[in-house]
């Protein structure tokens, strides 16, 4: 019997070596797989390589793996927001490295990866100083740049329902990277508020298929960073 | 009792006057802060479907206290609502509406806009800064129209509509129209064109406030 299911968030993290590269879901607080990345807190890897469209809020999540100095390199496209302290204080004093990517450029280059496309052309950054250094061509008159697909060692997710093949949906806007992240890594885990029977989810409603799941791991209530931030919560 | 006359239009003239000229049915994309307004001023009998780029289309108003949802949020991170009608998607299908050209409208803010309709709204380029694009480049270079709302100058009395941006573009040749509190401008091909003036609001204050050359065409 296929089961994808694993005991806690520490056991479905407990391999990820230093130097890993990690793509991590959400956007904003909404989709970001928090005890997952707490876990991985307490396990200790270091070195690593996060692709994230933002750099998290508050001292929780995210932000509380950067804050660890577990992380070496940012690929992202926005790493301030109002709640986002960490990350600009530790740039600033360059202790960790920024690839700054556009939004639709990221989200591409992660779904390219996935899908074995080992780069592509976008018209997005032409004529801007992100599109410095790399190769530019024309197609019917119009210029573009070739961006590179990224693929990653580990994806962390956040799904809303899951079965133990590794079946996924989403809820609302807490969908956004997720379903392309689970795609472009080695090794997928996720966390799931609910675990239903095989059979549970249409087949016509599955966002992730379970081809591109590794290991789950049940949360059934999964913090809500904003009200951790509320509270003055910082990790560990 | 002193008569107040007013002079210029308020942030929401401006969004209204920006609503007005979006047509029926449209896609439409609103930038962080100013231009979210534009939302309020929907004209009777138009109807439009907002997409925001973490992934949905049919974006409504802003929740109840109490009635917000974490999980349901916009670009700026804020609670929304979902109209009937709306749908969820994840990043790459929300950015191959952007990209491919199929978001009809969408209104953003600026540090600056050239005479040929470059933009710069991402970054100052100073050394200490944190640079932040998020979807501002994907979406000048994809949506269909791409309409500014901006004060005219800045806080210090800068010009905002210039010859050459100074700060680091988001894209160039990508904005048609300018709103400000002082006029209506356009981007045409020999530069700036003053379309409509705001109450109150001579040409020449708009030429003086004007960082390039631009002509009266109200």
């Amino acid at each position: 019997m296929i089961n994808k299911l694993v005991a806690s968030a520490a056991e479905a993290v407990a391999d990820i070596p230093d130097g890993a590269t990690i793509m991590i879901g959400g956007f904003g607080e909404a989709g970001s797989p928090t005890e997952l990345i707490h876990a991985l807190i307490d396990q200790g890897a270091k070195n690593l390589t996060v692709i994230s469209n933002n750099t998290g809020n508050g001292e929780v999540g995210l932000a509380a793996l950067i804050a660890a100095e577990r992380v070496d390199k940012m690929i992202c496209s926005f790493p301030k927001s109002s709640q986002s302290r960490v990350f600009p204080a530790l740039y600033q004093a360059g202790k960790i490295e920024l690839e700054l990517v556009p939004q639709g450029t990221i989200a591409e280059r992660i779904r390219a990866g996935g899908a074995g496309i080992p780069a592509f052309y976008t018209a997005t950054t032409v004529g801007t100083i992100l599109a410095e250094g790399k190769e530019l061509r024309s197609f019917d008159d119009r210029e573009y740049v070739m961006e590179h697909s990224l693929t990653a060692d580990y994806a962390l997710v956040k799904c809303q329902a899951a079965d133990r093949m590794g079946n996924l949906v989403y809820n609302k806007t807490a969908r956004n990277f997720n379903p392309i992240m689970c795609t472009a890594a080695t090794t997928t885990i996720v966390q799931t508020q609910e675990l239903v029977d095989v059979g549970a989810l249409d087949p016509e409603v599955i966002v992730t298929p379970c081809v591109y799941v590794n290991r789950l791991v049940q949360i059934a209530k999964p913090l809500v960073e904003s009200e951790l931030i509320e509270q003055g919560v910082s990790y560990p | 009792m002193t008569e107040v006359i007013q002079k210029g239009w308020t942030r929401e003239q401006m969004a209204e006057l920006a609503a007005q000229d979006i047509p029926n049915g449209a896609i439409v994309n609103l930038g962080i802060g100013m231009p979210e307004l534009v939302a309020k001023f929907v004209p009777e009998g138009k109807e439009f479907i907002y997409h925001t780029e973490n992934g949905m289309l049919g974006m409504g108003p802003t929740p109840a206290p109490g009635e917000e949802d974490h999980e349901l949020i916009n670009a700026g991170k804020k609670s929304i609502t979902a109209i009937p009608g709306a749908s969820f998607f994840h990043h790459a299908d929300s950015f191959t509406m952007i990209r491919g050209g199929h978001i009809d409208v969408c209104v953003l803010g600026t540090m600056q806009v050239s005479e040929q309709g470059d933009i710069a709204n991402w970054s100052t380029g100073a050394e200490n800064d944190i640079p932040g694009v998020g979807g501002a480049m994907d979406l000048v270079q994809g949506v269909k129209t791409i309409y500014v709302i901006t004060t005219h100058v800045t806080k210090k009395g800068d010009a905002k509509l210039v010859e050459h941006c100074s700060y680091p573009l988001t894209g160039k040749k990508v904005i048609s129209r300018i709103y400000t509190d002082l006029a209506i401008v356009d981007v045409g091909p020999d530069g700036f064109e003053c379309k409509r003036l705001a109450p109150g609001v001579s040409f020449d204050e708009v030429v003086a406030k004007t960082g390039a050359r631009i002509i009266d065409k109200t």
